[in-house]
């Protein structure tokens, strides 16, 4: 009894092996750090999918983990650090807020490779990456001037950080291509995902008179809102069309798996290297969901401002661009802005009829 | 035959010991079903959420990081339960010691201020914490407001006036916008004590605090007055006791401690202010306080052992692929089975035959 009791411990202590894996070693690991719950149908749940999709191309070359609901705060760099000592070579941290983070760890494991999602610090081992999607913001402008009747713009702002100043920009910019007068009202709840306060705002906008909704929160509340009272929307980050079948125009979605297919492939093939990559269209770092109600002539629309910014001829933030203040905004990327100056935006561009929080 | 809770005429010294063993076995059970239910290894499970993390210096140390503001926050809130006063607010507390702190090293930063800056720092953000605790105290003492109420609203003032900062008057110049500070000047830090871990110098300060606590409860007129005002006011007020002045006072403590704890986090393992610094620390705190029975020693093991359930639960994610979310059933089980023990303290199950009571009944 007692040798069998030694036995059970020392195949304990063996068991404790678990943390460093029982995989073979030449398995790349790969790890994820999530801000919310797989199944949030947003945000997340775009970055599980890309995930899913690299396990599906590798199989047995690698073993994935991910670690979800990881707040921003002081618990970030643990659960990155958490990720390193289990054995992760390569290891993305899906959410702005584990930028600093991720760059402590980075530093600490020179020899493990980091992805940080929509940050702006990197180093020799810290890659980051985002989409540009602004685009996707132009195309949603201009359909929706051409489906207002009202011709005023409802938008839900989680907070106004450059990403979301530069896409309500791109919006307005968008629409006024087609009405020049085009209105919009801007609510921020000052959450990513919200369901209450989103369907608070969505209907908030529509009794001011808006009859188009467009979102930079990350639950689908708005959708639902505006197919219930017969309005339009436009969804973000996932396909919402299912929560409104009658009121979803498009969505942004985040398709990722391109772009970690190519990291993963890149570490395996021993060719990873940092760096800052920021696509759009052209790179399909982003996707539009299909143009649903809406008639044929506006869908054509869209479609061609789609494939004219994917080709590189169009650019939404093209110079001229006017400030709220009626001044040209200085041009320092050639014929349009540079892209740090999107990545920085902080200002309105001219026909927002409201004030920027902060400013 | 009836199974019925009968109340003890005294506290049961053996039971009070013994349940807290009692519902770690039971929560063991339990969790062991639900591991073999979800196919998963239970002893495997349970030594990835035990024992491993206390296996290895690293984690030992993480387990010591998270452990720290909950313990240093839950000694502060123990004394308000204490003396029967509910300090709900704890992490608006802890927020606006962050915030009060955080201003000495925005405004030194890059300056030639020397090393008196975290010490100020420190001292601000107790200041500030205790101040902000006063609030809710004084409109209970003043107005008789419920200060379960206005403790946990002002943590949404703090929150948002934390919020307010970052994006506006402290943002840092050189980042894209984005809602944070810079990163702290080094004499702006607090100190780690291992080189290339995170364990820092709060960590040695909450020790302190749980001796003070300790000593304060148990050694001192005062402390004995915050137990008598808590568990018999009546007895107290015929000694004398002022129950107003008490509620301020532990309050104070309360809040000091609390502000104490979110500059060390903001001045610590973040190093800078962000919004989102806490993970619900004053929340989980109370928690911790009711888990050590108020007790500060009893405190520290509580705050120890949730700090353990969550870095094992971390480990148990990476290692064994278990959801987030059974680490959280792990922990309500374990709650749940605290209390219920804890039940048996005060009453006791006893078997009544049902024959006497029909014999009883054809009287």
């Amino acid at each position: 009894m007692k040798r069998n009791l030694l036995a059970a411990a020392a195949a304990l202590l063996l068991a404790g092996g678990v943390t460093s894996s029982a995989v073979a070693a030449d398995t790349l690991k790969v790890g994820f750090i999530y801000l919310g719950p797989v199944g949030d149908l947003g945000w997340t749940y775009q970055h599980e999918l890309a995930r899913q999709a690299v396990v599906k191309e590798f199989g047995d070359k690698i073993e994935t983990t991910f670690l979800e609901n990881v707040p921003e705060g002081p618990d970030a760099e643990r659960a990155v650090e958490q990720l390193v000592r289990a054995g992760n070579k390569l290891i993305f941290t899906t959410s702005f807020g584990y930028m600093d983070p991720t760059l402590k760890v980075a530093k600490k494991y020179p020899n493990v490779h980091f992805e940080h999602c929509s940050g702006y610090k990197r180093d020799k081992n810290m890659s980051t990456y985002s989409a540009r999607w602004y685009q996707g913001r132009y195309i949603q402008g201009e359909i929706a001037a051409k489906m207002s009747k009202a011709g005023v713009l409802g938008y839900i702002g989680s907070f106004p950080i450059p990403e979301v100043v530069s896409g309500i920009n791109a919006t307005m910019i968008g629409a006024q291509t087609v009405n020049p007068n085009i209105k919009v009202k801007i609510i921020w709840v000052n959450s990513w995902f919200d369901p209450g306060k989103e369907a608070d705002a969505a209907k908030a906008l529509l009794d001011q008179g808006a009859d188009i909704i467009m979102q930079h929160t990350d639950s689908p509340a708005a959708m639902q809102i505006a197919g219930e009272r017969g309005k339009l929307a436009f969804g973000q980050d996932s396909e919402m069309i299912k929560f409104g079948p009658k009121a979803q125009l498009t969505s942004i979605l985040d398709t990722w798996a391109p772009y970690y297919i190519e990291r993963v492939k890149a570490e395996l093939d021993g060719t990873w290297k940092s760096g800052d990559t920021w696509g759009g269209l052209e790179t399909k770092m982003f996707e539009m969901a299909p143009y649903t109600n809406m008639p044929d002539d506006v869908k054509k629309t869209a479609e061609d401002t789609q494939a004219a910014i994917a080709a590189g001829k169009l650019h939404p933030f093209k110079c001229p661009v006017v400030a709220q203040d009626g001044k040209d905004v200085e041009c320092k990327g050639g014929d349009h802005l540079a892209d740090d100056q999107i990545l920085g935006m902080n200002f309105y561009v001219k026909g927002i009829d409201d004030k920027l929080p902060g400013k | 035959m009836q199974l019925v809770l009968e109340k003890r005429a005294e506290r049961s010294r053996t039971v009070a010991l013994i349940s807290p063993l009692i519902a770690i076995g039971l929560t063991i059970v339990t969790m062991t079903i639900l591991f073999a239910v979800m196919g998963k290894n239970p002893i495997l499970a349970l030594y990835v959420y035990f024992i491993a993390p206390l296996a290895d210096g690293y984690s030992l140390q993480e387990i010591a990081v998270k452990a720290t503001p909950l313990v240093m926050i839950a000694i502060g809130l123990s004394l308000c339960y204490l003396a029967n006063a509910w300090n709900i607010g704890a992490e608006g507390q802890f927020l606006m010691g962050a915030v009060a702190g955080s201003w000495i090293a925005v405004k030194t930063q890059g300056t030639e201020a020397g090393h008196w800056v975290l010490p100020a720092m420190l001292l601000l953000g107790a200041i500030a914490g205790a101040l902000y605790a006063l609030i809710p105290a004084i409109c209970k003492v003043r107005f008789g407001a419920s200060e379960i109420l206005t403790s946990l609203m002002l943590v949404y003032v703090a929150d948002l006036l934390l919020d307010y900062l970052v994006r506006g008057p402290w943002r840092d110049p050189q980042g894209f916008n984005f809602p944070t500070t810079a990163e702290f000047d080094p004499v702006a830090t607090v100190p780690t004590l291992i080189e290339a871990g995170r364990l820092h110098l709060g960590s040695i300060l909450a020790l302190i605090v749980v001796a003070a606590g300790a000593v304060l409860l148990g050694k001192t007129i005062k402390g004995f007055e915050i137990r008598v005002v808590g568990a018999a006011p009546r007895a107290a007020r015929f000694g004398g006791f002022n129950a107003n002045q008490l509620i301020l006072l532990t309050f104070a403590i309360s809040g000091a401690l609390s502000g104490l704890a979110g500059i060390i986090e903001v001045a610590g393992p973040v190093g800078h202010l962000q919004p989102g610094i806490s993970p619900g620390y004053g929340f989980t705190a109370i928690i911790v306080a009711f888990l050590g029975r108020l007790n500060p020693v009893g405190i520290l093991i509580a705050g120890l052992f949730l700090a353990l359930t969550f870095i094992g639960g971390e480990q148990a994610q990476i290692a064994m692929k278990i959801p987030l979310d059974v680490t959280k059933v792990f922990q309500g089980v374990l709650l749940f089975y605290v209390l219920a023990c804890d039940s048996l303290i005060l009453y006791r199950f006893r078997i009544i035959s049902s024959a006497p009571q029909v014999a009883r009944g054809t009287h």
